[in-house]
């Protein structure tokens, strides 16, 4: 941090927070009829230059500031882009969905960026305290923008039960940070490991990182701590559920990478059967509850389950490939289902017209561009080669392999099987021959912000699916900023299993 | 002397907690929660963080537990209905919360040589000791702080609109 301006380091969070404050200020002063369009404008705008800063972080020597408090590496801007990229779609998404006069919609914009601020703050903090703070701003505002149906009776439900299981599972996290600062007299993410060594009471950093587990494990909403996902999901506006199942998962899987590997590798053979279980059952409860499923939003929900159990079985590795593999499914996972509830948005609104799987029947003869985003998305969310989807269970599954996780990877396996009936049914039902319904004749016409958004996530998917190589790399950068050789050695890797 | 007011105002903390969960009317709540937070103010002090303490006294027992109040009133929140509550909660909450009280009280007991203690009434933290650590080491979450605060100020705004 000798010569590089402390704010640099932070650049991407001053932007947003900047432009939110804008957006907030600008809201009141405009006439009560007017469109809130601009507002959105405004945030992708800002967006787009929190994209770009941090795409300029890179060329930072790695390092941190703020009295160590924040380190931006390339693990940090990998996750920054990752969750700016994803902040993008949403808010293009939104501008489509949304009537221009709609109730709080500047509020919903400013929220949109604030939470954006919290998430990065995950990211590249290193201070067990910012992080905290980080992700109470992204959970709150994540709470708030999922009770903004306001009219249907759902969506207060589903704020209210984001909120109370939400502030619960924060309240783990805090107790596990007091737990491990109690064990190591701490709260630097680098520091817990040396001081974990020499610790009196490893035990409390133990039930500590338990109580961790517990906190982020709901976040990501991972088996156990899943129930709230599919009434949450389904209350709230799809635009938001496109940027609530992706980003602040993103995070809090950044989050929990960064303390696993880096403060707590001392107690690997404590928390990977723990995370060996979560990443089984996780697979497992989420695919069988999908298969269910009528309801478009609810069945993605239990999809979603389901990919947060892809995702963990890459934290069982041990190793910078398991994290690299990791840090690319959280990448792919975003796109494809920032992407297919950028359809549900438009071909919904944001009052959510169409919910059922047979609504869409005839989707693809209505609207083909709509229809073929649509099978594009399911064939990744399967994870069919030349997508996004393929090279992540790819990369996660080959990790778990070179760790010996066989029996993991075949539950894998197994349930990415199980995956494709329900993913296909969705498939189907927008192929079939149309029966006419008047809820397909309301869609309406395709708008630039939705091809926009389309474009970035069709792209970024077929990228990853066919030349992965550049963002494996920079995935494999972060990886070993995170990872430094010596902190998880080779041979220990085998022990479970 | 301490370790008599340890007692006394341990207790009281642990008797205004449970109070807390028994009460049916939410004002009693409210009201057994300034038993707590004075309770550990008390606590703090012994610890010698007499800032702390202050601090514990005028923003939780004081502000925080007088807006606790000022909603409850204007709710007019009657008393609590009781349901029978979730099956789950019984059969797991309870021995979880159990098992997580068994083991911390078991470290702290058995290792209670190894956790050093804390002199009481010894050292005082100064408010400069408090300051340095919040407006230098941590001044970046301090900050931040600000924005987790505007997100609730706009959320509540923004939920609580009436809709035209």
């Amino acid at each position: 941090m000798t010569d590089t301006p402390q704010v640099f380091r932070i650049l991407p969070e001053v932007i947003l927070t900047v432009v939110g404050v804008l957006i907030m200020l600008a809201e009141p002063l405009l006439a009560k009829n007017a469109s809130r369009k601009p507002l959105g404008w405004l945030a992708v705008l800002g967006t787009l230059a929190a994209l770009a800063a941090s795409f300029w972080q890179l060329q930072l020597p790695a390092g941190t500031a703020f009295y160590g408090t924040v380190q931006t590496d390339a693990f940090s801007v990998f996750f920054h882009v990752l969750i700016a990229g994803i902040v993008l779609a949403t808010l293009l998404v939104t501008l489509d969905a949304a009537d221009p006069d709609a109730e709080n919609l500047g509020e919903l914009f400013a929220l949109t960026c604030f939470s954006a601020v919290g998430m990065m703050l995950m990211t590249s903090g290193v201070e067990l305290l910012l992080v905290f703070i980080g992700l109470e701003i992204s959970s709150i505002s994540t709470y708030i923008m999922a009770g903004f149906r306001k009219r249907s009776a759902k969506g207060p439900e589903s704020s209210i039960k984001y909120f109370l299981l939400g502030s619960f599972a924060t309240a783990f996290f805090l107790y596990g940070i007091a737990l491990i600062f109690g064990a190591t007299g701490t709260t630097a993410i680098p520091a817990v490991a040396g001081l974990l060594t020499t610790s009196q009471t490893p035990l409390l950093a133990t039930i500590g990182a338990a109580m961790v587990l517990i906190g982020l494990g709901f976040k990501v909403s991972a088996v156990p701590f899943q129930v709230w996902t599919p009434d949450v999901y389904e209350g709230a506006p799809s635009p938001v559920v496109g940027l609530m199942s992706t980003a602040p998962k993103a995070a809090a899987f950044a989050v929990l990478l960064r303390i696993l590997y880096v403060a707590l590798p001392a107690l690997h053979s404590h928390w990977q059967p723990l995370i060996w279980w979560m990443a089984a059952l996780s697979m497992t409860f989420g695919n069988l509850g999908a298969l269910r499923q009528q309801n478009v939003k609810r069945m993605l929900a239990y999809s979603s389950i389901a990919h947060a159990g892809y995702l963990l079985v890459a934290f069982t590795a041990l190793s910078p490939d398991g994290i690299a593999a990791a840090s690319f499914y959280a990448l792919s996972y975003a796109t494809m289902n920032v992407g297919i509830f950028a359809v549900f948005s438009h071909a919904g609104g944001m009052g959510d017209r169409l919910t059922l799987v047979q609504d869409y029947r005839g989707l693809a003869y209505r609207s083909p561009l709509l229809g073929g985003a649509l099978a594009f998305f399911l064939i990744s969310l399967i994870g069919i080669p030349f997508t996004g989807g393929f090279f992540g269970k790819f990369y996660v599954f080959a990790a778990a392999l070179h760790s010996g996780m066989v029996w993991l990877t075949i539950i894998g396996l197994v349930n990415s099987g199980i995956a494709c009936y329900y993913y296909l049914r969705l498939l189907v039902s927008s192929y079939s021959k149309p029966v006419h319904s008047d809820l397909l004749d309301g869609i309406p016409p395709v708008t630039a912000p939705l091809l926009f958004a389309l474009l970035i996530t069709v792209a970024t998917t077929l990228i990853l699916g066919i030349v992965p190589g550049r963002v494996l790399a920079l995935a494999k950068a972060g990886a070993n900023t995170l990872s430094p050789s010596t902190s998880v050695s080779p041979d220990i890797t085998a022990s479970q299993q | 002397m301490h370790l008599v007011l340890f007692l006394i105002f341990g207790g009281l903390c642990v008797a205004g907690a449970l109070n807390l969960l028994l009460q049916r009317h939410p004002i009693n709540s409210a009201l057994s929660l300034i038993v707590v937070m004075t309770s550990l103010a008390v606590l703090y002090l012994l610890l010698g963080a007499e800032f702390l303490a202050a601090a514990q006294v005028i923003v939780y027992s004081g502000a925080i537990m007088v807006l606790f109040t000022f909603v409850i009133m204007l709710l007019n929140a009657g008393k609590e209905e009781r349901t029978h509550g979730s099956k789950a909660a019984y059969i797991v909450g309870f021995p979880g919360a159990a098992a997580l009280l068994g083991i911390l009280t078991y470290i702290f007991l058995k290792q209670s040589d190894h956790l050093g203690s804390a002199k009481l009434g010894g050292y005082l933290v100064t408010t400069s000791d408090l300051s340095r650590v919040l407006f230098r080491d941590l001044l970046l979450p301090f900050e931040v702080t600000s924005v987790l605060i505007l997100v609730a100020i706009l959320g509540a705004v923004a939920l609580a609109r009436r809709e035209h």
